[in-house]
C-alpha cells in the first residue's frame, strides 16, 4: 500500500479541472495506455498577455498520476506561459506534499505534458522520441536518452533506482540498466562530483591480510563450487602472485578467472593490484 | 466501517472456531512438544491430531504431512528436495504463471546452472500440454505446476500432468495453496508426489503451512537442525498455529459444499452484474475451469490502482494486476503470460470471495463499483467515447 499524503488523496478523490477545455489553444499529450499512464492537457491562453486562463486534464493512471495532473493544472492557471515553463516536476510533487519515491515519474509526466502543450502553442510540432531521432534507452517504457539525462540532472539523481522511479527507465526487462549506469557515470563526471575521499593507505601487513581474506571469502568458495581452487604464493608490492589449483589448472577459462580475481581485489583491496598466475 | 473483504486469495480471516481453539496454546499450554515432562510432551499428541486433520482434508496419511512456516517454504522445500535427491538431473519444469514462491525459486535454480523450462499458457490461462510434453526428458528432476492460479483462479490439469510424469518416473510437485479448502483434493486418486498448502488462505493464521510428501518419495530437508517432523523440517513446532491449521482444515472439509455452491453463486452474481453494468469488461481466465471464489475482470481504459483506492473509500478490498499496485513497474506476469493486452492488464481487478462473504456485501459492491468505473473513465483520455454506454 502506498503512503499518499492527504493532498494526493484529496486531489485523487476530488480532482480539480477534469476534462477538456473547449476550443483549446494548446494541447499536450504524453504517455501511452500500454505504459500504464497517459495524460492529455488542454489549455486556454490569452493571446495578448500570454496568460493561461484555463487548464484541464484527462489522465489514465493511478492515484498519484491523477493527483499530479490535477496539481499541475492548479499550479499553472493564471500564470504566463513563461512562468509556467519554469515549473519543475519537483514543484508538482511539493504541491502534493510529496510523492512516494516510486511514484515520482507521475510528477515528471505532468511537467512533460505542460512542455508538450507549450510546444504545441508555439507551433512546434510535437515530436515522438522515435521520430526525433533520439536514442531510446528503455524500450519497455520508450524512454529516450535525452529524457533520462534531463530528469537526472534536474532532480540530482545518482542511482539507477532513482532514475527508474522518476522516468520508469529500467523498470521493465532491465536490459538497459548497464546503459543507464554508464549514463550516470557520464553525467556526474561532467558535473565533476567530488570524488570520495582517498581510502586510507594500508600497511604491507594489512594489505596482505586483506588480500588473504578476500581470496578466502569471496573467491575460493566460488572456484571450489566448480571443482577449482587457488593458492596465494606471494605479494610483492601491488603484485599478487597466485597459483591455480585443482580443476582451475586445466580450465580453458583460466584467463578470465584471473582477470575477475584481479577485479575483485582491486575493488576490495587496492586499485593498483595486479594478479599474476604461475 | 466493516470492510467488504473480497481479497481472500491474498489472505483470509481466521475462523472464529480457529481463533478460539488456539487460545490455550499461548498462556497455558506453552510447553515444548519435544520435552520429556508431561507439560510439554502432551502437546506432541495434539500436534499429531492436527496432522491427521490436515491429512484428512487432502486424503493423505498423517505421516505424509510435514508442517512448515508457510506456503512459500513448502514450495521451496519440495523443489529443493527434488533437485537434492536427484543431483545428476539438472532440468526443472514449471509454468509461466506460477506464484513467485515457485517461479522465483526455479529461476534461482536456473542461475545456479539448472536448465529451466517454463510452460506457457494460452489466452484463457490454459496449460500448454504440447510444450510440456516436448520439454520432458530423462534429465528432468522435478515438475512443479500450480493447482490453480492465484490471480485468475484457473485450475490447471494436474491429474493429466501427474499421470504422464508417473509413467516416466519424474517427481511432481503442485502448489495447491489456492485450492486447498476451496475445491476437493484427494491425493489418493491424484498422481502428485508433493503438494504445498498454506494456512492463511483457508482461515488459519499466517505463518503456518504444510507439505504433503507421498510415502516412498525421496526427501531431503530444506531447514536442517533438530529432529522435529522426523528430521524433515527442523525447528521447534509452531504449536498454536499447527493446532489452528488442524481446526481450519477440519472446518474446510465441512464447508467444501458451501464453497462450491454459496460462494460460486455470489461470485457469479457479482461477475454478471459488473459485466452487464460496465461496458467493455473482460473476464480473464477460463471460466469453465476456475476456482469458485475468484473473478478477474478487466475494466479497460482505467487503471487498477485508481479503482482500488476509490472502492477502498467504501471499505471494499480487492486487488489488481496493474503495474502501479505491484511496487515494480511491470504489470502482472500471469496476465502477460496469457497475452492479455496491456490496456486490459492495467485495469484488471481481482475479486476473491470466501464463505464469510454475504449477499448484502455483494449487492453493495454491485452498486458501488460501476459508477466508480464510469467516473474514472471520464477522467481518462481513452474513455470518452465509452462513457455514454456506461449505465
Amino acid at each position: 500500500m502506498w503512503e499518499y499524503t492527504k493532498k494526493v488523496k484529496d486531489l485523487f478523490l476530488h480532482p480539480k479541472n477534469v476534462g477538456e477545455v473547449e476550443n483549446p489553444d494548446a494541447v499536450g499529450e504524453v504517455g501511452s495506455i500500454s505504459c500504464g499512464d497517459a495524460l492529455k492537457l488542454s489549455l486556454k491562453i490569452d493571446k495578448e498577455t500570454g496568460k493561461i486562463i484555463d487548464a484541464k486534464f484527462q489522465t489514465f493512471g493511478c492515484a498519484s498520476a491523477i493527483a499530479s495532473s490535477s496539481a499541475l493544472t492548479e499550479l499553472i492557471k493564471g500564470k504566463t506561459l513563461d512562468e509556467a515553463q519554469k515549473i519543475t516536476n519537483q514543484e508538482i510533487a511539493d504541491y502534493l506534499g510529496g510523492l512516494p519515491k516510486e511514484k515520482m515519474h507521475c510528477s515528471v509526466m505532468g511537467q512533460e505534458a505542460l512542455e508538450a502543450a507549450i510546444a504545441d502553442y508555439k507551433g512546434e510540432a510535437p515530436k515522438p522520441a522515435a521520430e526525433a531521432h533520439e536514442r531510446i534507452v528503455c524500450k519497455c517504457f520508450d524512454v529516450s536518452e535525452e529524457k533520462i539525462r534531463r530528469v537526472t540532472m534536474e532532480n540530482h539523481l545518482t542511482t539507477v533506482e532513482e532514475i527508474t522511479n522518476f522516468t520508469k527507465a529500467g523498470g521493465g526487462c532491465g536490459t538497459c540498466i548497464p546503459d543507464i549506469e554508464a549514463m550516470l557515470r557520464d553525467i556526474w563526471a561532467l558535473k565533476e562530483v567530488p570524488k570520495p575521499k582517498e581510502p586510507k593507505k594500508l600497511t604491507n601487513l594489512q594489505k596482505i591480510a586483506l588480500i588473504q581474506d578476500v581470496l578466502e571469502r569471496e573467491i575460493r568458495p566460488r572456484l571450489q563450487e566448480d571443482g577449482g581452487d587457488l593458492e596465494l604464493l606471494d605479494v610483492e608490492g601491488s603484485k599478487v602472485i597466485i597459483a591455480m589449483r585443482a580443476m582451475c589448472v586445466s580450465c580453458p577459462m583460466g584467463g578470465v578467472t584471473v582477470q575477475s580475481i584481479e577485479q575483485k581485489l582491486r575493488e576490495l583491496v587496492s586499485e593498483d593490484i595486479v594478479v599474476e598466475a604461475r | 466501517m466493516k470492510p467488504i473483504y473480497l481479497d481472500n486469495n491474498a489472505t483470509t480471516a481466521v475462523a472464529p472456531e480457529v481463533a478460539e481453539a488456539i487460545q490455550p496454546y499461548y498462556h497455558e499450554l506453552y510447553g515444548n512438544p519435544s520435552s520429556m515432562h508431561l507439560f510439554g510432551g502432551q502437546l506432541h499428541r495434539r500436534i499429531e491430531e492436527a496432522r491427521a486433520k490436515v491429512a484428512a482434508l487432502i486424503g493423505a496419511e498423517p505421516e505424509e504431512i510435514i508442517f512448515t512456516s508457510c506456503g512459500t517454504e513448502s514450495d521451496n522445500t519440495a523443489i529443493m528436495s527434488a533437485v537434492e535427491s536427484y543431483p545428476h538431473k539438472r532440468h526443472v519444469i514449471s509454468t509461466r504463471v506460477e506464484h513467485p514462491a515457485v517461479l522465483s525459486f526455479v529461476r534461482h535454480l536456473a542461475r545456479k546452472g539448472y536448465r529451466l523450462s517454463l510452460v506457457p499458457v494460452d489466452a484463457m490461462g490454459r496449460f500448454d500440454m504440447d510444450f510440456f510434453m516436448k520439454s520432458l526428458d530423462e534429465n528432468t528432476a522435478v515438475v512443479s505446476v500450480m493447482h490453480a492460479n492465484n490471480e485468475t483462479g484457473v485450475i490447471l490439469p494436474i491429474e493429466e500432468i501427474g499421470a504422464i510424469l508417473r509413467e516416466r518416473n519424474i517427481l511432481f510437485h503442485t502448489d495447491a495453496v489456492q485450492t486447498t479448502g476451496k475445491i476437493p483434493i484427494n491425493v489418493k486418486g491424484l498422481p502428485v508426489d508433493m503438494l504445498s498448502l498454506s494456512g492463511h488462505k483457508l482461515h488459519a493464521p499466517k505463518g503456518i503451512g504444510a507439505l504433503y510428501v507421498k510415502k516412498g518419495t525421496r526427501f531431503y530437508p530444506y531447514i536442517i537442525g533438530g529432529h522435529q517432523e522426523h528430521g524433515r523440517r527442523a525447528g521447534t513446532e509452531n504449536v498454536a498455529s499447527i493446532i489452528a491449521l488442524g481446526v481450519a482444515c477440519e472446518l474446510a472439509q465441512g464447508n467444501l459444499k458451501i464453497e462450491a455452491v454459496h460462494v460460486a453463486r455470489l461470485r457469479d452474481k457479482l461477475e454478471n452484474a459488473l459485466l452487464e453494468k460496465c461496458p467493455d469488461p473482460r473476464i480473464n481466465g477460463d471460466t469453465s475451469r476456475r476456482l469458485p471464489n475468484t473473478s478477474n475482470i478487466s475494466f479497460e481504459y482505467v487503471e487498477g490502482e485508481a479503482i482500488l483506492l476509490r472502492i477502498d473509500e467504501f471499505g471494499i478490498c480487492a486487488s489488481s494486476g496493474s503495474a502501479c499496485t505491484s511496487g515494480s513497474l511491470e504489470p502482472s506476469h500471469v496476465l502477460r503470460a496469457m497475452g492479455i493486452p496491456f490496456t486490459a492488464i492495467h485495469g484488471s481487478i481481482r475479486f476473491s470471495l470466501s464463505r464469510y462473504t454475504t449477499e448484502e456485501e455483494i449487492d453493495k459492491v454491485i452498486e458501488i463499483v460501476p459508477p466508480i468505473i464510469k467516473e474514472l473513465r471520464t477522467l481518462s483520455p481513452y474513455g470518452k467515447e465509452r462513457i455514454i454506454k456506461c449505465s
